[in-house]
C-alpha cells in the first residue's frame, strides 16, 4: 500500500520512538499538520515562536538524552529556527528539524514564503537533508535520526518541500543505516589508553576536565568511578556540570573566565591534564599559550577534530567517552598499580588550601538582594534535587557558581552559542519529559524577554516550570564589562523599562511573585516553587552586583579579580546541602 | 606549506558548498580545486590546494572526513604522486612572433585548439611548474586570455609516505 509523504512521515516518527514534537504551522506543511489532527500517540507542543520550539526541543533532549524533533513551517518559520539549531550545533545535542519547503518546481524562483534553510543551516547543522523525492522521505528520515544521536550528536535538519508531504510512495522503512562518509569511532586505542593510565600514575599534580562529553555518553558513574580511583580532582565546564557530583570531595567546581580559584590554581599548576568529552574553548583555557604550562594533556573525545584544534596534546583518544573510561579504568586498577592516596596526598592537601584560601562567595547585604543569594536559596530548598535551566549571562554563571549539581543533566544551559532567550523554553521541554520534577529557570530580566511569548505554551500545557528572574535593570553581564573595561560607560546596556513580571504572569493565567528585599526571598520561593502553576518570581536585585571570580578576556586563567572586601558586611559562602 | 589534498565525496547537490562552506566559515583558504565524476558515478573526485602549517593542515583533513558526504580524505602531499593541471591560453602575437609561439607550443607539447587571424589558443597540460613557465614565456606575446583547470592528483602505483 502506497502512502503519501505525510503519513510515511508519521510512520517514520512513531518508529523512531518520537512522543513529542515541538513546532508551529504554517501553508507548506499543512498537509502534515492535518495528519497530526487526531493522532493519539503523537502530540505536538505548539509554542509562540518557532526559536522556542526549537529550544524547547532541545531541553528535551538535553534532559533526557532522547533526540528533540521539530516541525515548522518554510521562509520565516525556518529561519526563525536558526538560532535554536545553532545553539544545539555548538553544545552537540541531539535534534531532528522538519521544515517546510515551497513545491520542487518552485524552488530556487523566490516563491512566497521560501528560504533555502538548507543552504543556511550548512554550517550550524551536523548534517542537513534536502528531499526532493518521496521516495527518499523514509530513508532520510532514519538517516537523521541516526546521524542525529550517534557519534558527536548534533541537530540535523529535513527539508520538505509541500509536493513530497502529498506524493505516495510504498514505505520502506530501512532495517539498517549505512551512510559511507559517517562511522564514528567509539573505541578508544588501547595503547593509547594504557599510556594514559601510566601518565596519571606518573603525575603528581593531575586534574580531569570533564565536558559535555561526559554527559552524551553517560559516562557519569565511569567519570567518578576514574577519580575516586586515581584520586585525581574534577572541575567541570559549563557544560560539564552535573557529570560529577558538585558536593563530591574532589570536585573542583567549573574553571575558566568565572570558574573557581581552586579550578584554576589546580590547572595552572598541574603536571597532567586529563581532557574529558571536552574541547578547549577559550573561555576554559583563557589565554591559550599561558594554559596549563607546565601539564601533559591526555585528551578524550568522540570527534576528532577536537583533539589539537587549540591546545598541543600528547595522549590524544579518540573515542566515547564511556567505552574509553571503561577500559581505563580497568587499567587503572589492574595494570597501573600505584599508591594513588599517597601519590596525591601533598596535591589534594594543596587544593584544600586553595578552597579555604578564596572559597566562592558574595558579601551580604541586610537592605538588598544578591542575586547570588536567590541561587544559594534555590538550592538550598530543592536539596540540589531540580532540573535548573538558564538564560545567558550573569545568571548564568551565578547558577553554575552556586547551585551544586549531583545528578547527570540537570544543568541545562547554552555554553557555546550563549544565547539568551534558551533557559524559558528549555525548561518547558525539560517539564514536559519530566513532569514530577521541578523545573527552573534561572533568568536575567533582560534574557526573560528573548521569549517571554512561551508563558502561553507552559500554561496551556499545564508545564509548571518555575522562573527566578534575577531582575537588575540591566543586560547585567554588559554592564559588568562596561563597569570594569569601559569606565563605567554603560551604552544601551540599561533596560530602562522593564515590565511588571508579575502582572506578565498573570496575563498569561500563571502566577507571579515579587521579592524586594533579602528576607522576601525565602518566602516567594517557598510559595513559587509549591505552585501547580507556571511562576515567575520576580526578584530585585543589586545592579551592581558582578559575578567573581572574572579572568580579563586574553589573560592567563589564574590572573583573576576578586570581589573587594567590605567592612562591617559578612562574606557569605556557598554551602553544601546533603 | 602547500599541500595537495584529494577527497572522495557524495555526487549529490550541494556537497560543493559544503565543502568551499567549509573552507571559508574557518578561514582556510583554497588555491585551487576541481572535480569530476570518479570511477563509481555515485561519487567524485575532488582536488583541493590549500595551504597552512601543519596543525591546519591536520585540522582541514580532519574536518573534511568530518563532512558526511566525504569518503575519504588523502593528503597527497604526503606521498608519491603525479599532479597535473591543464590550461588555455589565448595569445595574440605580432606576425614577428608567431612562428616563436609554434615553437614554444612544440617545445611545451602544447595544442593548438583554435587559431584566428590575430590570436591563438593554445591547450598545455602539466604539472605547476611547466603551466608557470609557459605562461611566463607567453607574457611578451601578448596574452589575451587564460583559464587554468586547477590541479588534479593521484597516487602513483605501490605508493609509500614519504
Amino acid at each position: 500500500m502506497k502512502l503519501t509523504g505525510a503519513e510515511i512521515f508519521v510512520e517514520c516518527l512513531k518508529r523512531q520512538g518520537v512522543k513529542h514534537i515541538f513546532g508551529y504551522p504554517g501553508g507548506v506543511v499543512l498537509n502534515i499538520f492535518d495528519m497530526l489532527y487526531e493522532d493519539k500517540d503523537l502530540k505536538l507542543i505548539l509554542t509562540r515562536h518557532e526559536q522556542g520550539a526549537v529550544h524547547a526541543a532541545d531541553g528535551y533532549a538535553r534532559s533526557t538524552g532522547k533526540p528533540g524533533v521539530v516541525l515548522v513551517t518554510s521562509g520565516p518559520g525556518a529561519t526563525n529556527t536558526v538560532t535554536g539549531i545553532a545553539t544545539a550545533s555548538m553544545d552537540s545535542i541531539p535534534l531532528v528539524v522538519f521544515t517546510g519547503q515551497v513545491p520542487t518546481l518552485l524552488i530556487g524562483n523566490d516563491a512566497f514564503q521560501e528560504a533555502d534553510i538548507v543552504g543556511i543551516t550548512r554550517p550550524c547543522t551536523k548534517h542537513n537533508f534536502l528531499v526532493k523525492d518521496v521516495n527518499d522521505l523514509a530513508r532520510v528520515v532514519r538517516e537523521a535520526f541516526h546521524i542525529a544521536t550517534t557519534g558527536r550528536p548534533g541537530p540535523v535538519l529535513i527539508d520538505l518541500p509541500k509536493d513530497v508531504t502529498v506524493g505516495k510512495a510504498d514505505f520502506v522503512w530501512p532495517g539498517e543505516v549505512d551512510i559511507p562518509g559517517y562511522k564514528p569511532k567509539y573505541e578508544g586505542n588501547k595503547w593509547m589508553i594504557t599510556q594514559a593510565a601510566q601518565l596519571m600514575a606518573k603525575s603528581k599534580k593531575a586534574v580531569i576536565i570533564a565536558g559535555g562529553g561526559c554527559i552524551a555518553s553517560g559516562a557519569h558513574k565511569e567519570l567518578k568511578e576514574l577519580a575516586e580511583l586515581a584520586q585525581i580532582p574534577v572541575t567541570t565546564t559549563l557544560m560539564g556540570i552535573s557529570a560529577f557530583p558538585g558536593t563530591h570531595k574532589l570536585s573542583l567546581g567549573m574553571p575558566g573566565m568565572h570558574g573557581t580559584y581552586y579550578a584554576n590554581k589546580a590547572i595552572q599548576d598541574s603536571d597532567l591534564l586529563v581532557a574529558i568529552g571536552m574541547r578547549f574553548d577559550d573561555r576554559v583555557t583563557g589565554k591559550i599559550d599561558a594554559f596549563a604550562p607546565n601539564a601533559s594533556i591526555v585528551h578524550i573525545d568522540i570527534d576528532p577534530t577536537s583533539i589539537r584544534k587549540n591546545v598541543r596534546v600528547d595522549i590524544p583518544i579518540v573515542g566515547d567517552v564511556k567505552k574509553v573510561l571503561t577500559v581505563l579504568n580497568k587499567v587503572v586498577k589492574t595494570e597501573a598499580k600505584a599508591q594513588w592516596s599517597e601519590i596525591r596526598k601533598s596535591w589534594l592537601k594543596q587544593i584544600d588550601e586553595w578552597k579555604r584560601e578564596r572559597p566562592l562567595s558574595y558579601t551580604w547585604d541586610d537592605e538588598v538582594i544578591k542575586p547570588q543569594y536567590v541561587v544559594e536559596k534555590i538550592y538550598e530548598l530543592t536539596k540540589g534535587d531540580a532540573i535548573i535551566t538558564t538564560e545567558v549571562g550573569q545568571n548564568q554563571m551565578w547558577a553554575a557558581q552556586f547551585y551544586l549539581y549531583d545528578r547527570p543533566r540537570t544543568f541545562l544551559s547554552s555554553g557555546g552559542l550563549g544565547t539568551m532567550g534558551f533557559g524559558f523554553p528549555a525548561a518547558i521541554g525539560a517539564q514536559l519529559a519530566h513532569p514530577d520534577k521541578l523545573v527552573i529557570d534561572i533568568a536575567g530580566d533582560g534574557s526573560i524577554q528573548m521569549n517571554i511569548q512561551e508563558l502561553a505554551t507552559a500554561v496551556l500545557n499545564k508545564l509548571p516550570v518555575k522562573v527566578a528572574i534575577l531582575n537588575n535593570g540591566y543586560l547585567g553581564m554588559v554592564r559588568q564589562w562596561q563597569e570594569l573595561f569601559y569606565g563605567e560607560r554603560y551604552s544601551y546596556s540599561r533596560l530602562d523599562i522593564v515590565p511588571d513580571f508579575v502582572k506578565v504572569a498573570e496575563s498569561y493565567g500563571a502566577v507571579g511573585f515579587r521579592a524586594k528585599r533579602p528576607s522576601e526571598v525565602e518566602p516567594v520561593l517557598r510559595e513559587g516553587l509549591k505552585s501547580k502553576k507556571p511562576v515567575f518570581m520576580d526578584f530585585a536585585c543589586d545592579w551592581k552586583e558582578k559575578v567573581y571570580p572574572m579572568v580579563p578576556a586574553g589573560a592567563p586563567i589564574d590572573h583573576m579579580m576578586f570581589e573587594e572586601p567590605k567592612e562591617k558586611k559578612p562574606a557569605r559562602k556557598l554551602k553544601v546541602v546533603k | 606549506m602547500r599541500h595537495t589534498i584529494t577527497l572522495l565525496v557524495e555526487n549529490k547537490f550541494g556537497v560543493l558548498s559544503r565543502i568551499s562552506g567549509l573552507f571559508s566559515g574557518r578561514g582556510y583558504n583554497i588555491e585551487s580545486l576541481s572535480v569530476g565524476e570518479s570511477i563509481d558515478p555515485s561519487f567524485s573526485q575532488m582536488t583541493i590546494v590549500t595551504s597552512g602549517d601543519d596543525s591546519v593542515i591536520e585540522q582541514i583533513t580532519k574536518q573534511l572526513n568530518k563532512l558526511i558526504d566525504v569518503l575519504k580524505v588523502t593528503d597527497m602531499t604526503e606521498f608519491e604522486h603525479v599532479e597535473r593541471e591543464m590550461m588555455m591560453i589565448k595569445v595574440s602575437p605580432i606576425q614577428q612572433k608567431k612562428s616563436e609561439v609554434l615553437n614554444l607550443v612544440e617545445i611545451f607539447r602544447g595544442r593548438i585548439v583554435d587559431s584566428s587571424d590575430a590570436t591563438y589558443t593554445i591547450e598545455v597540460t602539466g604539472d605547476e611548474k611547466k603551466i608557470e613557465a609557459f605562461i611566463e614565456l607567453m607574457k611578451p606575446m601578448g596574452i589575451k586570455d587564460m583559464i587554468r583547470t586547477g590541479k588534479v592528483a593521484i597516487l602513483r602505483e605501490g605508493v609509500k609516505k614519504k
